[in-house]
């Protein structure tokens, strides 16, 4: 068979050029500049991703909704688009947070941001994904640099762990995971997931080869959103991992398994919610309580976080769980109810963790201890942290509380007494997150400031426009979730 | 207009934000004008309602919202909420007069002030609101400034208190949630209140009686009814002044005032299932407050455990279900706002004279400031339900339509119910007149003889005056209220009677 270069549309693919062309830029740059003039590349890694927006604005408004290449594996319509926005926002978010972070750290500069860069790119890629290679590539085009990004504090031995845990888990994930593909590759003959959801309802139905691969690409994600039991990385590696670096792994790097595990369910298994539901049930009921039990007993800041946002992935494993039950009904509202809570989680687990940059400047520590008395010296910052923290529990008029929302219509879209229950699950472990979520709200406001300094906290314009963006989503979104409405036609991937 | 008188506050709390912490006295120059001119925007409601159809919203407002979820922003208020919206204005006025120069530590007016307000948008919202989701925003909009109100400025034990308060009404209301989605899938695809009505009866029993369970958690947390009242003496011992009476006197109103605008009127059929155990509930509650009344040392304490009893009152009042009984249970929400409102004042007041609120080092009020005495002793005796005064017609009516509950009720339960509340306002006597004896009567402690105790201050006069008159205008004029609500009333036990009249037909 003669190779065929395929018809590409390079109107689609732009956004993903212009972050590439970016990076070269950037490792060019990086030979050429003297150290004293590295922190320019920050800024030309920031104006990329502004100007990557562009190609996916025009993008959107285009007349075509949907166009596909290389046979259907690679897709460009509104669910990715909007997920290219998020994680461009996410990128960009990211760098302000670390901008000065890095340069007063006196770490390497240029590298930092090529590999941030080349990470997103793994993302965006992945939002496109309809095709078990396409999204194996993508995910190793995110995870990489990710690995390499979690030991950036190559002096901290903590670090090194972070990295080292981080990447030996990553792979072990990956291999299972590609054990899975290959079997369904070799049961359907194909790699492309629209066609292999064609065959889950005919000869695939109930093949127990393709039940075990489905297990396995599961357990394979599972390890990537940081899902109980398959979790045991993250706490460490997000403790290790320089601040902002943590910031993108539980939200960018979370988010990206989130999206291929969408396209996974809703287009290539969807006919086998036999096998995925019950699974996704159980690791949601774990994740959530798990995550949230675990975190009421951490003293450290990030640590804590890291426990939260496992739970906070339990929850958006929930809608999962429900997605195929009661034949499928309920599965438009499980996938809005997955996509908006990705969007809003990003806002403020982002949020949360510029405040944490924000303060371990002054501080220098993560424990919960240090933020005693934090409103009398740092009034804004307070302010800003606790409604991020109940955003994160949930507390209306907050953006959160809409995305808890979301899943709770879901649940109960789908009626089953099974995702009742699992609803109820839910419910409880989002008042046992409060209690550690308000904790911190309590040290804050409530206590002395533990060493008497009062001195404010010089809040670099970088990180005051991160937290800009992220608190403007949290509370807009929070009064006004109207917002959401447009992203109701996102669920074209849902059969 | 309404929206106004929602939102006005809020908008007062952003511009207090603006204002640098120093300035004390502009900060509560501006809180008191904005509260003010939401309590104007109150009046002028009142005075613009159309009593002769007090059954029927007013003043709405209805505007998409939330299109996803079909959820809108529909406010209008009826003659059950009117009054408890006037309430709430009136007291926030009343509160941040008497903070003028009584800022508890650590002072920052600043901070206490911006979150008066938003209690207030929070309070009003509520009571406004017409869409369960709006609803819930507003119900939920209370609990962040209350619990940094007793956090930040309550008493010794004031972190343990606030995160009780907070973490059982969150537990409530995700149950509470649960039941407003599973309302929205089964009646019909909307979280209109009014629709609901019109078409919640067609639910399935079984369900209904699942999602009442869930909305009764939530309203009966709030309440709070026996069992769930545990959070509420912490709360009330460790919050700071200004906070008892804001959380006496409007928040667990919004509890009951759940059940009656939404639980009982959107789900009949499980309402009246229900009614005999939250009526047991009302009266285990009105036995267990007073019983735990006579065993405290804390004067405010005391007062918090006559809250259960009072509110059990008015639970029984509402578990009836018929018109005459829910009258008396929304005017006796309005009665234990202002009486018990007023109690807190006083407490606070005391604990700030003498430094201690315990009842054994107290004694001789009247000897040292004799008007604070007084008024102590008004407020128990309208408390106790002394016809005349506004307590009595929250009390009494509600015993009495305990006689004759809705069709459908079991009329000796009741009426076993309706004995066990009488002997309830005995204890009531029992435990208020007990406190007043310690603390006004008698003479002075010697620790305290040569204190010099200040009577009554001026800010003090203006934040009281208008409760003792309410509660003798209320006390003596008492259609004033009922002509507001009964028409209302009448609305919500529409759907109640409707079934009843349908189970008795198909009983023959």
């Amino acid at each position: 068979m003669p190779f065929t270069t395929p018809n590409l549309d390079y109107h689609a693919l732009s956004p993903e050029i212009v972050v590439t062309a970016v990076l070269a830029v950037i490792l060019v740059a990086d030979l050429f500049l003297d150290s004293s003039r590295k922190w320019l590349l920050s800024n030309i890694a920031a104006f990329g991703l502004v100007a990557a927006m562009a190609p996916i604005l025009s993008l959107a408004l285009s007349e075509t909704d949907v166009r596909s290449m290389v046979g259907g594996a690679y897709v460009v319509d509104n669910f990715a688009l909007v997920l290219k926005a998020l994680f461009l926002g996410i990128g960009f978010v990211v760098l302000l947070m670390s901008s000065n972070y890095i340069e007063d750290g006196d770490y390497y500069e240029g590298e930092f941001y090529f590999l941030l860069l080349c990470s997103l790119l793994g993302m965006m890629v992945m939002a496109s994904s309809r095709d078990l290679i396409t999204i194996f590539v993508a995910l190793e085009t995110l995870s990489l640099p990710a690995y390499m990004l979690a030991g950036w504090r190559k002096r901290d031995l903590r670090s090194n762990e972070a990295s080292l845990k981080y990447y030996l888990l990553g792979v072990l994930a990956s291999a299972i995971m590609l054990y899975g593909m290959s079997l369904i590759y070799g049961f359907t003959g194909t790699t492309v997931l629209a066609k292999i959801g064609e065959q889950m309802h005919g000869s695939a139905a109930h093949q127990p080869l393709v039940t075990m691969a489905i297990v396995f690409i599961i357990v394979g994600f599972a390890f990537k959103v940081s899902a109980v039991p398959f979790h045991s990385w993250a706490p460490d590696t997000y403790e290790g991992a320089p601040t902002p670096v943590t910031a993108f792994l539980s939200v960018a790097s979370k988010t990206g398994g989130f999206v291929a595990l969408l396209e996974l369910i809703f287009v290539g298994f969807f006919g086998r919610g036999d096998v995925w539901g019950p699974m996704f049930g159980i690791l949601a009921a774990l994740t959530m309580t798990v995550g949230n039990l675990v975190a009421l007993r951490q003293k450290n800041i990030v640590r804590m976080l890291a426990y939260s946002s496992i739970a906070q992935a339990g929850y958006i494993l929930v809608p999962f769980a429900i997605a195929g039950s009661n034949d499928g009904a309920g599965a438009k509202s499980a996938f809005t109810a997955a996509v908006v809570y990705l969007l809003v989680y990003a806002a403020m687990n982002l949020g949360a963790f510029s405040i944490i940059v924000a303060v371990a400047r002054k501080t220098r520590s993560g424990e919960i201890s240090s933020y005693g008395g934090l409103y009398e010296y740092a009034p804004g910052l307070a302010v800003l942290m606790t409604i991020f923290l109940f955003s994160l529990a949930g507390i209306p008029p907050l953006a959160g509380a809409w995305a808890k929302l979301f899943i709770f219509r879901a649940v109960l879209d789908a009626g089953t007494s099974w995702a009742v229950l699992l609803g109820v699950v839910a419910a409880v472990n989002s008042v046992i997150a409060l209690f550690y979520y308000a904790s911190i709200a309590r040290e804050m406001w409530m206590n002395p400031v533990p060493d008497g300094d009062r001195t404010p906290i010089q809040v670099p314009a970088a990180l005051v426009t991160a937290l800009g963006i992220t608190a403007a989503i949290v509370i807009i979104v929070g009064v006004y979730p109207q917002t959401f409405a447009n992203f109701g036609d996102l669920a074209s991937l849902v059969p | 207009m309404l929206t106004a008188a929602v939102f006005l506050p809020i908008v007062g709390a952003a511009l207090l934000a603006l204002i640098p912490r120093e300035r004390e006295e502009m900060l509560k120059a501006v809180a008191l004008v904005v509260t003010l001119a939401t309590a104007v925007i109150g009046l002028s409601l009142l005075f613009g309602f159309d009593y002769g159809d007090a059954g029927r919203l007013q003043y709405t407002v209805n505007h998409g919202w939330i299109e996803v979820i079909n959820s809108r922003y529909h406010i209008g208020i009826d003659g059950i909420s009117l009054p408890l919206l006037i309430l709430s204005m009136v007291i926030t006025v009343l509160c941040v007069i008497y903070s003028w120069d009584h800022f508890p530590e650590p002072h920052n007016p600043k901070a206490f002030l911006i979150l008066m307000l938003v209690l207030e948008t929070g309070m009003n919202g509520t009571f406004a609101a017409q869409d369960l989701i709006l609803f819930f925003v507003f119900f939920e909009l209370v609990l962040l400034p209350m619990y940094f109100m007793i956090g930040v400025w309550g008493g010794p034990n004031r972190q343990y208190a606030a995160i009780k308060f907070f973490l059982y009404t969150l537990f409530g209301s995700a149950l509470m949630i649960l039941s407003f989605l599973a309302l929205y899938f089964k009646g019909g695809q909307t979280f209109d209140i009014p629709l609901l009505i019109a078409q919640g009866g067609a639910i399935a029993h079984g369900t209904q009686l699942l999602i009442f369970g869930g909305l009764f958690m939530g309203f009966a947390i709030k309440v709070p009814m026996f069992p769930f009242h545990t959070w509420l003496p912490d709360a009330h011992t460790e919050a700071p002044t200004v906070g008892s009476v804001i959380l006496a006197a409007v928040l667990l109103k919004l509890g009951t005032y759940g059940f009656i605008r939404i639980a009982i009127p959107i789900l009949p059929e499980a309402a009246r299932s229900w009614a005999p155990w939250i009526g047991l509930l009302a009266v285990i509650g009105i036995i267990y407050g007073a019983l735990g009344c006579l065993a405290q040392r804390d004067m405010k304490r005391l007062i918090a455990f006559s809250s259960v009893a009072h509110m059990g009152f008015v639970m029984l009042g509402i578990a009836t279900l018929t018109t005459f009984g829910i009258n008396a249970a929304v005017f006796g929400m309005v009665a234990h706002g202002l009486i018990t409102g007023m109690l807190f004042f006083i407490a606070g007041s005391i604990q700030e004279r003498f430094g201690t609120r315990e009842l054994s080092r107290l004694g001789g009020l009247l000897l040292q400031a004799p008007r604070m005495g007084w008024m102590l002793g008004f407020c128990a005796f309208a408390s106790l339900g002394l016809p005349g005064l506004a307590g009595f017609w929250g009390e009494f009516p509600a015993i009495l339509s305990a006689y004759q509950p809705a069709a459908g009720l079991s009329e000796a339960t009741f009426r076993a119910y309706m004995a066990v509340a009488a002997i309830g306002t005995v204890f009531a006597a029992g435990y208020l007149l007990w406190m007043l004896q310690r603390v006004a009567f008698g003479v002075v402690k010697p620790e305290f003889e040569k204190a010099h105790i200040h009577d009554v201050h001026i800010p003090e006069y203006i934040a009281w005056v208008p409760l003792l008159l309410g509660i003798l205008v209320f006390g003596i004029f008492p259609h004033l209220l009922f002509q507001m609500t009964d028409a209302a009333v009448s609305v919500v036990t529409h759907g109640v009677d409707a079934v009843g009249a349908a189970g008795a037909a198909a009983g023959r």
